[in-house]
Protein backbone atom coordinates (compact mmCIF):
# COMPACT_ATOMS: atom_id res chain seq x y z
CA UNK A 1 0.00 0.00 0.00
CA UNK A 2 2.83 2.42 1.06
CA UNK A 3 5.17 3.63 -2.09
CA UNK A 4 8.75 3.20 -0.91
CA UNK A 5 10.29 4.18 -4.08
CA UNK A 6 11.15 6.86 -5.61
CA UNK A 7 8.72 7.58 -8.70
CA UNK A 8 9.56 9.62 -11.66
CA UNK A 9 7.43 12.55 -12.35
CA UNK A 10 4.69 11.67 -14.39
CA UNK A 11 4.69 11.95 -18.33
CA UNK A 12 2.05 13.84 -20.08
CA UNK A 13 -1.15 11.72 -21.59
CA UNK A 14 -2.76 12.71 -24.87
CA UNK A 15 -6.70 13.43 -24.25
CA UNK A 16 -9.18 14.08 -26.26
CA UNK A 17 -12.34 16.86 -26.15
CA UNK A 18 -14.49 14.47 -24.73
CA UNK A 19 -11.71 13.26 -21.87
CA UNK A 20 -11.05 17.11 -21.25
CA UNK A 21 -14.97 17.79 -20.67
CA UNK A 22 -14.79 14.66 -18.09
CA UNK A 23 -12.11 16.09 -16.59
CA UNK A 24 -13.18 19.89 -16.10
CA UNK A 25 -16.85 18.42 -14.96
CA UNK A 26 -15.60 15.67 -12.17
CA UNK A 27 -12.98 18.24 -10.65
CA UNK A 28 -16.34 20.18 -9.89
CA UNK A 29 -18.07 17.36 -8.21
CA UNK A 30 -19.49 14.05 -8.69
CA UNK A 31 -23.58 13.65 -8.14
CA UNK A 32 -24.46 11.56 -5.15
CA UNK A 33 -27.43 9.16 -6.23
CA UNK A 34 -27.80 5.54 -7.33
CA UNK A 35 -27.06 5.94 -10.84
CA UNK A 36 -24.74 8.85 -10.61
CA UNK A 37 -22.84 8.22 -14.18
CA UNK A 38 -25.98 7.98 -15.68
CA UNK A 39 -27.09 11.01 -14.16
CA UNK A 40 -23.68 12.97 -15.15
CA UNK A 41 -23.37 10.64 -18.96
CA UNK A 42 -26.38 13.29 -20.97
CA UNK A 43 -24.40 16.34 -20.47
CA UNK A 44 -21.17 14.97 -21.60
CA UNK A 45 -23.29 13.63 -24.97
CA UNK A 46 -22.00 9.99 -23.62
CA UNK A 47 -24.02 6.75 -22.64
CA UNK A 48 -23.36 5.70 -19.16
CA UNK A 49 -20.98 2.69 -20.31
CA UNK A 50 -19.17 4.87 -22.38
CA UNK A 51 -18.59 7.62 -19.57
CA UNK A 52 -17.65 4.95 -16.78
CA UNK A 53 -15.41 3.49 -19.32
CA UNK A 54 -13.99 6.90 -20.14
CA UNK A 55 -13.29 7.71 -16.42
CA UNK A 56 -11.67 4.13 -15.58
CA UNK A 57 -9.43 4.47 -18.43
CA UNK A 58 -8.09 7.88 -16.98
CA UNK A 59 -7.69 6.45 -13.73
CA UNK A 60 -5.79 3.54 -14.64
CA UNK A 61 -3.94 5.56 -16.80
CA UNK A 62 -2.52 7.76 -14.14
CA UNK A 63 -4.44 10.65 -15.31
CA UNK A 64 -6.84 10.80 -12.24
CA UNK A 65 -4.91 10.35 -9.31
CA UNK A 66 -7.84 10.39 -7.12
CA UNK A 67 -11.66 9.57 -7.54
CA UNK A 68 -14.01 10.33 -4.73
CA UNK A 69 -14.75 12.06 -1.21
CA UNK A 70 -12.78 14.78 -0.18
CA UNK A 71 -12.50 14.74 3.27
CA UNK A 72 -12.32 18.35 5.47
CA UNK A 73 -10.52 16.24 8.13
CA UNK A 74 -10.10 19.17 10.46
CA UNK A 75 -13.86 19.24 10.55
CA UNK A 76 -13.54 15.89 11.20
CA UNK A 77 -11.49 16.27 14.59
CA UNK A 78 -8.46 14.97 12.27
CA UNK A 79 -4.74 16.75 11.78
CA UNK A 80 -3.13 18.00 8.83
CA UNK A 81 0.52 19.41 8.39
CA UNK A 82 2.84 20.75 6.31
CA UNK A 83 6.31 19.07 7.21
CA UNK A 84 9.87 20.26 5.58
CA UNK A 85 13.25 18.56 6.23
CA UNK A 86 16.50 18.91 5.26
CA UNK A 87 17.75 15.73 3.85
CA UNK A 88 21.83 14.78 3.42
CA UNK A 89 22.04 13.37 -0.05
CA UNK A 90 24.39 10.97 1.36
CA UNK A 91 20.87 9.05 3.28
CA UNK A 92 18.10 10.44 0.86
CA UNK A 93 17.21 7.31 -0.33
CA UNK A 94 17.00 5.35 3.12
CA UNK A 95 15.21 8.55 4.84
CA UNK A 96 12.77 8.54 1.65
CA UNK A 97 11.73 5.00 2.52
CA UNK A 98 11.76 5.74 6.62
CA UNK A 99 9.61 8.85 5.90
CA UNK A 100 6.99 7.05 3.25
CA UNK A 101 6.57 3.65 5.44
CA UNK A 102 4.14 5.94 7.69
CA UNK A 103 0.86 5.60 6.16
CA UNK A 104 0.17 9.29 7.51
CA UNK A 105 2.47 10.18 4.94
CA UNK A 106 -0.04 11.85 2.76
CA UNK A 107 2.09 13.17 -0.34
CA UNK A 108 5.53 13.71 -0.47
CA UNK A 109 7.95 15.88 -2.51
CA UNK A 110 11.76 16.31 -3.50
CA UNK A 111 12.01 20.05 -3.91
CA UNK A 112 15.06 22.19 -4.85
CA UNK A 113 16.03 24.22 -1.64
CA UNK A 114 18.01 23.36 1.42
CA UNK A 115 14.75 22.14 2.79
CA UNK A 116 14.41 19.41 0.42
CA UNK A 117 11.97 17.08 1.55
CA UNK A 118 8.90 18.31 1.70
CA UNK A 119 5.66 15.90 2.91
CA UNK A 120 2.27 16.19 4.29
CA UNK A 121 0.83 14.44 7.36
CA UNK A 122 -2.93 13.37 7.77
CA UNK A 123 -3.58 12.27 11.31
CA UNK A 124 -6.53 11.34 13.32
CA UNK A 125 -6.33 13.66 16.09
CA UNK A 126 -3.42 16.56 16.82
CA UNK A 127 -2.06 13.86 19.18
CA UNK A 128 -1.39 11.77 16.55
CA UNK A 129 0.16 14.43 14.56
CA UNK A 130 2.31 15.30 17.48
CA UNK A 131 3.83 11.71 18.05
CA UNK A 132 3.96 10.98 14.03
CA UNK A 133 6.55 14.12 14.39
CA UNK A 134 8.39 12.92 17.10
CA UNK A 135 8.59 9.31 15.40
CA UNK A 136 9.98 10.10 12.42
CA UNK A 137 12.90 12.89 14.14
CA UNK A 138 14.19 9.68 16.11
CA UNK A 139 13.97 7.07 13.76
CA UNK A 140 15.78 9.60 11.44
CA UNK A 141 17.65 11.49 13.62
CA UNK A 142 17.11 14.34 11.42
CA UNK A 143 15.43 18.01 12.50
CA UNK A 144 11.83 17.82 11.86
CA UNK A 145 10.06 21.52 10.82
CA UNK A 146 6.38 21.34 10.78
CA UNK A 147 4.12 24.61 8.86
CA UNK A 148 0.63 23.62 10.59
CA UNK A 149 -1.94 25.78 8.68
CA UNK A 150 -2.44 29.33 10.51
CA UNK A 151 -4.70 30.73 7.92
CA UNK A 152 -6.40 29.29 4.96
CA UNK A 153 -6.91 31.71 1.80
CA UNK A 154 -7.58 29.66 -0.95
CA UNK A 155 -7.34 25.65 -1.39
CA UNK A 156 -8.56 24.20 -4.31
CA UNK A 157 -7.10 24.68 -8.13
CA UNK A 158 -9.50 23.64 -11.31
CA UNK A 159 -7.47 23.71 -13.85
CA UNK A 160 -8.85 24.36 -17.03
CA UNK A 161 -8.53 21.77 -19.56
CA UNK B 1 -13.13 18.04 18.86
CA UNK B 2 -9.99 15.44 19.27
CA UNK B 3 -11.56 12.52 17.64
CA UNK B 4 -12.69 11.78 14.23
CA UNK B 5 -16.10 11.02 14.82
CA UNK B 6 -17.02 7.16 15.28
CA UNK B 7 -20.22 7.39 13.13
CA UNK B 8 -17.92 8.50 10.19
CA UNK B 9 -15.03 6.30 10.30
CA UNK B 10 -16.20 3.43 8.69
CA UNK B 11 -17.63 5.15 5.97
CA UNK B 12 -14.17 7.32 5.78
CA UNK B 13 -12.20 3.57 5.83
CA UNK B 14 -14.27 2.44 2.98
CA UNK B 15 -13.97 5.03 0.93
CA UNK B 16 -10.92 7.37 1.38
CA UNK B 17 -9.31 5.18 -1.63
CA UNK B 18 -12.04 6.39 -3.80
CA UNK B 19 -15.28 4.97 -5.09
CA UNK B 20 -15.85 2.14 -7.78
CA UNK B 21 -15.97 3.30 -11.25
CA UNK B 22 -19.14 1.27 -11.91
CA UNK B 23 -23.06 2.22 -12.38
CA UNK B 24 -23.39 1.89 -8.67
CA UNK B 25 -20.43 3.13 -6.76
CA UNK B 26 -22.57 4.07 -3.81
CA UNK B 27 -24.22 0.22 -3.97
CA UNK B 28 -20.69 -1.13 -3.96
CA UNK B 29 -19.26 0.99 -0.48
CA UNK B 30 -22.63 0.05 1.09
CA UNK B 31 -22.16 -3.69 0.60
CA UNK B 32 -18.58 -3.40 2.03
CA UNK B 33 -19.97 -1.84 4.74
CA UNK B 34 -22.90 -4.06 5.17
CA UNK B 35 -25.55 -1.07 4.63
CA UNK B 36 -27.65 0.23 2.47
CA UNK B 37 -27.20 2.43 -0.29
CA UNK B 38 -30.02 4.31 0.55
CA UNK B 39 -27.82 4.98 4.21
CA UNK B 40 -24.46 5.40 2.13
CA UNK B 41 -26.51 8.24 -0.04
CA UNK B 42 -27.97 10.01 2.75
CA UNK B 43 -24.60 10.03 4.60
CA UNK B 44 -22.34 11.58 2.14
CA UNK B 45 -25.39 14.11 1.13
CA UNK B 46 -25.35 14.79 5.48
CA UNK B 47 -21.71 14.88 5.18
CA UNK B 48 -21.48 17.28 2.53
CA UNK B 49 -23.83 19.96 4.00
CA UNK B 50 -22.32 20.35 6.99
CA UNK B 51 -19.07 20.79 5.31
CA UNK B 52 -17.42 17.25 6.51
CA UNK B 53 -16.85 16.52 2.87
CA UNK B 54 -15.54 19.90 0.51
CA UNK B 55 -16.85 17.52 -2.55
CA UNK B 56 -16.80 14.37 -4.06
CA UNK B 57 -14.76 14.39 -7.11
CA UNK B 58 -11.69 14.10 -9.31
CA UNK B 59 -8.63 14.69 -8.60
CA UNK B 60 -6.44 15.34 -12.24
CA UNK B 61 -2.48 14.33 -11.72
CA UNK B 62 -0.92 17.86 -12.88
CA UNK B 63 1.70 16.12 -14.28
CA UNK B 64 0.19 14.04 -16.36
CA UNK B 65 -1.91 16.59 -17.89
CA UNK B 66 1.42 18.72 -18.89
CA UNK B 67 1.78 20.52 -15.55
CA UNK B 68 4.66 19.77 -14.85
CA UNK B 69 6.23 22.80 -13.55
CA UNK B 70 5.04 22.53 -9.48
CA UNK B 71 5.90 25.36 -7.83
CA UNK B 72 5.68 26.30 -4.38
CA UNK B 73 6.14 29.64 -4.12
CA UNK B 74 6.63 32.01 -0.57
CA UNK B 75 6.82 35.44 0.80
CA UNK B 76 7.69 37.11 3.53
CA UNK B 77 5.42 39.15 4.58
CA UNK B 78 4.66 42.20 7.26
CA UNK B 79 2.70 40.21 9.97
CA UNK B 80 0.12 43.03 10.14
CA UNK B 81 -0.57 43.11 6.65
CA UNK B 82 -0.63 39.42 5.66
CA UNK B 83 -4.18 38.56 6.25
CA UNK B 84 -4.78 41.19 3.53
CA UNK B 85 -2.36 40.44 0.96
CA UNK B 86 -3.25 36.54 1.64
CA UNK B 87 -6.71 37.19 0.70
CA UNK B 88 -5.92 38.69 -2.55
CA UNK B 89 -3.20 36.29 -3.17
CA UNK B 90 -5.48 33.32 -2.71
CA UNK B 91 -8.02 35.05 -5.13
CA UNK B 92 -6.00 35.13 -7.97
CA UNK B 93 -6.48 32.34 -10.85
CA UNK B 94 -4.05 29.63 -10.96
CA UNK B 95 -3.55 30.02 -7.17
CA UNK B 96 -4.04 26.97 -5.06
CA UNK B 97 -3.50 25.95 -1.48
CA UNK B 98 -2.41 29.74 -0.55
CA UNK B 99 -2.14 29.34 3.24
CA UNK B 100 -0.10 31.48 6.22
CA UNK B 101 2.17 29.13 8.11
CA UNK B 102 4.76 29.75 10.75
CA UNK B 103 8.04 31.17 10.03
CA UNK B 104 11.12 28.60 11.81
CA UNK B 105 13.95 31.25 12.02
CA UNK B 106 16.71 31.34 11.25
CA UNK B 107 16.44 28.27 8.56
CA UNK B 108 13.02 29.86 6.95
CA UNK B 109 11.95 33.41 7.06
CA UNK B 110 8.48 33.01 5.14
CA UNK B 111 5.21 32.97 6.33
CA UNK B 112 2.38 32.83 3.32
CA UNK B 113 2.87 29.83 1.43
CA UNK B 114 0.95 29.03 -2.57
CA UNK B 115 1.43 26.43 -5.09
CA UNK B 116 1.52 27.47 -8.93
CA UNK B 117 0.76 24.99 -11.45
CA UNK B 118 2.12 26.00 -14.90
CA UNK B 119 3.20 23.83 -18.20
CA UNK B 120 6.88 25.17 -17.58
CA UNK B 121 9.45 26.74 -14.69
CA UNK B 122 9.62 30.06 -16.34
CA UNK B 123 5.74 30.40 -16.57
CA UNK B 124 5.86 29.75 -12.99
CA UNK B 125 8.46 32.01 -12.31
CA UNK B 126 6.66 34.86 -14.23
CA UNK B 127 3.99 34.59 -12.46
CA UNK B 128 5.35 34.70 -8.85
CA UNK B 129 6.93 37.50 -9.88
CA UNK B 130 4.11 39.65 -11.31
CA UNK B 131 2.25 38.40 -7.87
CA UNK B 132 5.35 39.78 -6.14
CA UNK B 133 5.30 43.10 -8.07
CA UNK B 134 1.42 43.24 -7.45
CA UNK B 135 2.42 42.92 -3.64
CA UNK B 136 5.03 45.89 -3.65
CA UNK B 137 2.97 47.78 -5.67
CA UNK B 138 -0.57 47.47 -3.47
CA UNK B 139 1.27 47.17 -0.18
CA UNK B 140 4.55 49.14 0.12
CA UNK B 141 6.87 48.11 2.26
CA UNK B 142 5.25 44.78 3.68
CA UNK B 143 7.25 42.30 1.22
CA UNK B 144 10.86 41.31 2.79
CA UNK B 145 11.87 38.23 0.67
CA UNK B 146 10.03 35.68 -1.49
CA UNK B 147 11.26 32.15 -2.88
CA UNK B 148 10.09 29.63 -5.28
CA UNK B 149 10.89 26.13 -4.06
CA UNK B 150 10.05 23.89 -7.43
CA UNK B 151 9.35 20.30 -7.33
CA UNK B 152 12.36 17.28 -8.74
CA UNK B 153 10.41 14.28 -7.74
CA UNK B 154 6.96 12.42 -6.57
CA UNK B 155 8.14 10.29 -3.81
CA UNK B 156 4.71 9.60 -2.12
CA UNK B 157 0.90 10.85 -3.55
CA UNK B 158 -1.66 8.46 -1.92
CA UNK B 159 -3.66 11.10 -0.36
CA UNK B 160 -5.69 10.21 3.15
CA UNK B 161 -5.14 7.21 4.37
CA UNK B 162 -5.99 7.02 8.22
CA UNK B 163 -5.04 3.98 10.51
CA UNK B 164 -7.83 1.97 11.68
CA UNK B 165 -8.45 2.47 15.35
Amino acid sequence: MTDTHTTPLHAPVKLDDTDRHILNRLQEGFPICSRPFARLAPDLSLSESDLIARVQYLRQSGVLTRFGPLFQIEALGGAYCLVAMSVPEKRWDSVVKTVNRHPEVAHNYRRAHALNMWFVLATASAQDLEACLTTIETETGLPVFAFPKEQEYALSLKLEL
Amino acid sequence: MEHLNPAYTALIHASQQGLAIEPQPYLRLAQALGVSEAYVIKQFQTMLDQGLIRRIAAIPNHYALGYVANGMCVWNIADERLDTVGTWLGSQAGVSHCYRRPRRLPAWPYNLFAMLHGKDHDTVRAQAKNISMHITQHFPGVLHDHDILFSTAILKKTGLRLRRP
